[in-house]
């Protein structure tokens, strides 16, 4: 079978449900793209072709489309996708010396992957865990506080097949095809489990509970939460 | 004020603030993100409340609580909702801006993972207030775990009927759309979000229309940041009022401030607005042991650098317009004495070149020659007028770029030329970078001397 018509043929239904969220069909182009990278691993000709006879566009504009956004990929990369923060926070905290460790260990340079298919490497711009530095991504979970030691055996463990969890997301490492089909907007079954909220989410918190002062009161009065309210945020007032 | 915090041991920094954990109560239960534990914890007692109510009635509870645009403008989102046109005729859309992207930036993400349900309970509120059937999340593509939280959580809402038809036999409708972004930074620009959303590259609009009357698909659309919405529930449930009296008088309320970088103890700290950052210095235990804060960014990456002498400026919306600064998304990352302020606004302008979108020619091409200069600089090969003359390009950026980003370049150049001028110049002596960035890293390495 042609590749496009593979596409028509493994793609179609899934097309038409995403396009079926929108009320203009053009606003599923960005979950199509990656619903192309989930089945092909990257967005090849073929897969512009089929996203835009899916919403009724030319191949000029899907690909005008396609080459602006950074996560859509014009070649295949790794199984798992490495993503070294190398903004200036990440980077002088670490990231630079991350970055440069596991180029030099994998033998790869940025947008490269090794010779088995299974990593790519890529610096990347801010991914929001700036409390979490220097941040390492593999296929968009989050890797956390990591030095050079921490992100060799990480994508040693990646190359060797060993079970890698993100620090903070999923139990399981999805792949990058596996990924793809998620942010297309058909999630997988690991959303309750893992663990996302590490110390410095739960910094402020902790101060919090210490302090016993400021209770925000959700819950009923008197149950395992709920403070008195009745005054509430006065002792804070400014 | 004292300029010499060496040690930086707690305590040491002030007298103390409350904490005021109202979104981040309970990011610290193992099940704060599904829908049984932000009920057990309160949640969706607001909105009942607000079904009850007209939804301009809504709208001026909001406005009444002064809450303002958590997502770095400030603007006020009751006020934001009220210019949504009614009885147009017109549908009309919410769409959340989640495309958490500012360098430092990163109260939102925690936000979704720990209480998604919080966002939802605030949208189904602000959608009923606007008049809008259909929402959407526009979320940021690369923080997977928090895009499978968004539609567990979407999904639970609906299963209990809280989203869909007739929600809570008000009548009302909505449908809540988890929208993947695909890596572009400028989507968080509003209008570059809804062409996005669109399906289109994510370039900026002209505005004058404003999304309110002319937004998604050319109707009436409201855009607020995740962390405004989230903040609505809580505003409904407890009134105005008690927002109000958190904070300062025009800056209300409690907010997420994040701290990274070489602090004790980095995180989310969520405070009334006008807390000093010599306050959150202290709960956080000050900076890493054995060393002192050198510069930091209030709002992220885009607002001008303060340093030392700015421990003792509340953060709100005024007090750091005033002190030279903006409040932006309260992102604030701290750097000590061994980080070379060139490297870090080097790469911060690098990273804004990099996500210009291309659409006008001060940012695209500007970006690119404030890069030039700032590199040559970092290498020892710059000269005095390279300063003169990226404060030139700088100025005629600002104001003249068809967005905000453009506007971004300026502020962490200028306010560094004005208090590290000499470290640039140092460059030069040096004939290159005169520090040892193996002292900077948060782990032990061998020095690269």
């Amino acid at each position: 079978m042609a590749p496009l018509d593979e596409l028509r043929s493994v793609l179609g239904a899934e097309a038409a449900e995403i396009i079926g969220r929108y009320p203009d069909p053009r606003s599923a182009l960005l979950p199509l793209l990656h619903l192309v990278q989930s089945e092909q691993g990257y967005v090849s000709e073929d897969g512009i072709a089929f996203c835009a006879e899916q919403v009724g566009l030319s191949k000029a504009e899907v690909g005008a489309v396609t080459s602006f956004y950074t996560m859509y990929k014009r070649e295949p990369v790794g199984e798992y996708h490495v993503g070294v923060c190398t903004n200036s926070l990440c980077a002088v905290m670490g990231g630079d010396v991350i970055f440069a460790g596991l180029q030099e260990h994998l033998g790869i340079g940025n947008d490269e992957t090794t010779g088995d298919g299974k990593v790519s490497l890529e610096h990347l711009e801010c991914n929001a865990g700036c409390d979490y530095a220097p941040v390492v991504m593999v296929n968009w979970e989050f890797f956390d506080n990591m030095t050079p030691q921490s992100a060799r055996d990480l994508v040693d463990g990646l190359r060797s097949g060993a079970d890698v969890a993100p620090v903070r997301g999923a139990p399981r490492l999805c792949t990058w095809k596996q990924a793809s089909r998620i942010l297309a907007g058909f999630p997988d079954d690991q959303a309750t489990g893992g663990h996302t909220a590490g110390d410095p989410t739960l910094a402020g918190l902790r101060i919090a509970r210490e302090q016993q002062g400021w209770r925000p009161d959700y819950g009923e009065p008197g149950d395992a939460h709920g403070g008195d309210q009745s005054d509430a945020g006065s002792e804070v007032q400014r | 004020m004292t300029a010499d915090t060496p040690e930086a041991a707690a305590g040491q920094f002030g007298p103390g603030v409350k904490l005021t954990p109202a979104l981040s109560a309970y990011w610290d239960q193992p099940d704060s993100f599904t829908l049984a534990g932000y009920r057990r914890d309160g949640g969706y007692r607001a909105l009942p409340m607000a079904l009850a109510m007209p939804p301009d009635q809504v709208i001026q509870v909001v406005k009444d609580s002064v809450l303002r645009g958590r997502g770095g403008a400030g603007f006020p989102t009751g006020v934001k909702w009220g210019f949504i046109p009614q009885g147009d005729g017109k549908p009309h859309y919410l769409v959340v801006n989640a495309d958490e992207s500012e360098p430092g930036a990163c109260k939102d993400v925690p936000t979704m993972l720990g209480n998604p349900q919080a966002l939802i309970e605030g949208i189904v509120i602000a959608a009923y207030a606007i008049r809008a059937e259909l929402a959407f999340i526009y979320v940021r593509g690369e923080v997977l775990h928090v895009i499978r939280r968004l539609h567990l959580a979407v999904a639970e809402a609906r299963e209990a009927g809280y989203v869909g038809r007739n929600i809570l036999g008000s009548g009302f409708d909505l449908e809540i759309v988890v929208h993947a972004g695909a890596g572009a930074y400028i989507c968080g620009e509003e209008t570059a979000l809804l062409d996005s959303l669109e399906g289109k590259r994510g370039q900026p609009r002209l505005k004058p229309p404003f999304p309110a009357t002319s937004g998604l698909y050319a109707c009436p659309t409201d855009v607020n940041n995740v962390e405004s919405i989230a903040s609505v529930p809580w505003i409904l449930l407890h009134g105005a009022r008690d927002f109000a009296s958190l904070g300062t008088q025009k800056s209300t309320g409690f907010g997420l401030f994040q701290l990274s970088g070489h602090v004790a103890t980095p995180g989310q700290y969520e405070a009334p607005l006008g807390t000093t950052l010599r306050e959150l210095l202290d709960l956080a235990g000050g900076m890493r042991a054995g060393h002192r804060l050198k510069f930091w960014t209030p709002g992220g990456s885009s607002t001008p650098l303060f340093t030392e002498q700015h421990l003792d400026v509340p953060l709100d919306y005024e007090d750091v317009a005033a002190a030279g600064s903006l409040l932006g998304t309260r992102s604030i990352q701290l750097f000590d004495e061994t980080t070379c302020v060139v490297r870090v606004v080097l790469r911060w302008i690098e990273f804004y070149q990099h996500e210009s979108c291309g659409k006008c020619t001060p940012c695209r091409e500007g970006s690119f020659w404030v890069v030039q200069l700032l590199e040559r600089l970092e290498r020892g090969g710059g000269t005095e007028a390279d300063l003169d003359k990226l404060l030139d390009i700088c100025t005629n950026i600002t104001g003249r770029a068809f967005c905000a980003l453009g506007d971004s370049i300026e502020p962490s150049v200028k306010s560094s030329i004005t208090f590290f001028r000499d470290e640039y110049l140092e460059h030069q002596r040096y004939g290159g970078c005169p520090f040892d960035p193996a002292a900077s890293t948060l782990f032990t390495l061998e020095s690269a001397r």
